[in-house]
């Protein structure tokens, strides 16, 4: 259990303002952001190697903000693995459990050999970290870490050095990590796919504040405002204004003429309306659809992005952006200039003011 | 590889190195400087062996020969155990006034050493601001032993703090923040991994700073003319009875310290 309360720190070129976060026990919690948002620093501050200007940090109830990191059993991995030059795989791994007073008699707990054989890291033992690949730096760097049992684990961008396959295979051990030894994981990253594919719960950061905190879904699908969606890859933005709430049905009319209808409390007010390019359907005709929206637009451009094509649209005013397959671009035969009809239903739709 | 090179003539390799050529030939002229002096010197010694074995058999010599040797081990020691800390302070902190600090230790290196010889005397003489009071407690400075070290520190002490500063600046500082993450104090940190990786650096401005302490002459002929210590025997020499009187030492004392830097070059890069 962490929680940061009402936290300010500047440090340099970055700076934390009103941070204030409840982490629960056990949880995979990902804080996601922009570069330069901050995310190192706060990670840093939790771990004890800054003390903040303002506010507190807490861990498993004791108030550790002016503690020294050696004494806050928090783990702490670095994108770029971090090991000690000096020092070979096993020396690397031991090196805190020559330090931890083992007063305590664990009986439970695990030994070097047996974390080193969890992560099929034994062979390299004796090798030192320049002759390692990024991959079993990292999970060197991991074994280090989970060797003296810390109650969390940090994880400064842990993936992103990393080339895709290495780095889906130890996006896998880290929640293997978590099972295993039940520690509550806090990762920084950059990447959505990342946060989408690891997070129990998601911090979205910018410029120094959290910004929103929710499950994967409602970060992607329901961001608070249009920033966030912009950074979610929600391209799509249209400014309307709700005329009519029936049972949580609103009904909207926007800039571009017509109406959307969505899935929302909203009274009347003027709101913006936020649809992902994915929930876009595109078709020749209107036919027969359960979706209660359609637009009628005109292929301003064709765009490849592997097995998808992102297809720009005019719809008078504004215009509209829809991801599909390579498949259904070629039923479909689109070209651009052509109209098309582009359908979307209403629970597709994300309406903030 | 092989066969490509083969392929290529002459001219067109001349042609592809051109800057190094240009390079190689502009340095040389200050790598033949340099044998040429001591070349010329050894060349000339071994026309004289007998003389050569003279000195090396004169107790006096011996003794100004190790008097350079000791007493410059003992700056460097005396720099390493205050320079090593004021290096690792200015490679991690960052403080109002950090570039006056870093200038002081630096003005060594810029002021003519007659000039820092008389500012020692000022301080150190008998009558000095630290001279007298030490003379007090039965401590001479001046034309003695201590007074041949504190010239030798004075002149060499920014080749220490300078190298290793850097040296610790290399060391990332990530490493030491998950070393306390894994529950190593600051002092345990610096001990484990901090100094070992900073050693090859701090090794080297060791060496530099003893080498430069053992060829100090001026700073030394004002603050402790006595115990006569090898460069000041070798002046004495010189001046007294000429060329031929002052070469064989000098030959004896670079031999010397030629073999020891070797070896602690050797030294060095196994460390690394």
């Amino acid at each position: 259990m962490i929680e940061v309360r009402d936290l300010y720190k500047d440090w340099k070129e970055f700076a934390l303002k009103d941070i204030n976060l409840a982490i629960e026990r056990g949880e995979y919690f990902v804080i996601l952001g922009p570069t330069g948002a901050g995310k190192t620093l706060l990670l840093e501050t939790i771990a004890g190697f800054y003390i903040p200007d303002r506010g507190e940090v807490w861990i498993e109830g004791d108030d550790v903000t002016i503690l020294p990191p050696e004494r806050r059993r928090v783990g702490f991995i670095y994108q770029d693995y971090s090991l000690f030059p000096h020092l070979n795989v096993e020396q690397n791994i031991k090196f805190g459990l020559k330090l931890k007073k083992s007063s305590t008699p664990d009986t439970n707990r695990k030994s070097v050999k047996e974390i080193m054989d969890w992560l099929s890291i034994s062979h390299l033992a004796n090798r030192y970290p320049a002759t390692l690949s990024g991959g079993e730096q990292q999970k060197v760097a991991i074994a280090r870490a989970v060797a003296i049992e810390p109650s969390i684990l940090l994880l400064d961008e842990p993936l992103s050095a990393l080339d895709l396959r290495t780095k889906d295979y130890l996006r896998e051990e880290l929640k293997r990590v978590k099972e295993e030894f039940g520690i509550t994981m806090v990762h920084v990253t950059h990447d959505q796919t990342e946060a989408l594919v690891l997070a129990d719960r998601i911090a979205v950061m910018m410029k120094g504040r959290i910004m929103q905190v929710g499950t994967p879904h409602e970060i992607f699908n329901k961001p608070l405002n249009e920033e966030l969606a912009d950074f979610v890859g929600i391209e799509n933005v249209l400014r309307g204004v709700v005329r009519n709430n029936v049972k949580g049905i609103a009904e909207i009319e926007v800039d571009t003429g017509g109406t959307i209808f969505a899935v929302s409390e909203y009274p009347a007010e003027a709101v913006k309306v936020l649809i992902r390019p994915e929930d876009i359907i595109l078709s020749e005709s209107r036919g027969v659809s359960s979706a209660r929206n359609v637009m009628i637009g005109r292929i301003t451009e064709l765009q490849d992005i592997g097995p998808l094509t992102r297809v720009k649209m005019d719809i008078g005013r504004s215009e509209l952006v829809a991801l599909i397959t390579k498949q259904s671009r070629e039923s479909l035969r689109l070209r651009k200039g052509d109209e098309v009809c582009a359908t979307f239903k209403a629970t597709s739709v994300h309406v903030v003011r | 590889m092989r066969v490509q090179e083969a392929r290529m003539g002459l001219k067109e390799k001349l042609k592809r190195e051109k800057l190094f050529i240009l390079s190689l030939f502009l340095g040389f002229f200050l790598v033949v400087f340099v044998a040429i002096t001591l070349g010329n010197l050894f060349y000339k010694q071994a026309e004289d062996f007998s003389g050569l074995i003279a000195a090396a058999t004169d107790p006096v010599v011996l003794k100004s020969i190790g008097i350079s040797i000791s007493m410059a081990l003992v700056s460097t020691l005396i720099a390493f155990f205050f320079g090593v800390p004021l290096a690792y302070f200015l490679a991690r902190k960052d403080f109002i006034g950090k570039s006056i600090i870093e200038g002081i230790v630096d003005v060594p290196l810029m002021i003519p050493h007659v000039v820092a010889g008389i500012a020692l005397y000022g301080v150190f003489m008998r009558y000095g601001m630290i001279g007298a009071p030490l003379r007090k407690l039965g401590i001479v400075i001046t034309d003695a032993y201590p007074g041949i070290v504190i010239a030798m520190l004075f002149m060499s002490l920014p080749y220490l703090v300078d190298t290793a500063r850097e040296g610790f600046k290399k060391v990332d500082p990530r490493l030491e923040n998950v070393a306390r993450s894994l529950g190593a104090s600051h002092w345990r940190t610096f001990r484990e991994i901090t100094f070992p990786l900073a050693f090859p650096s701090i090794l080297s401005g060791a060496i530099l700073s003893w080498g430069r302490a053992i060829s100090e002459f001026s700073a030394v002929l004002i603050l402790a003319y006595h115990p006569i210590s090898a460069p000041i025997l070798i002046y004495e020499k010189f001046t007294s009875f000429g060329l031929a009187a002052s070469r064989p030492i000098s030959v004896l004392l670079i031999s010397i310290c030629l073999v020891i830097f070797i070896m602690l070059r050797v030294l060095q890069r196994r460390s690394k």
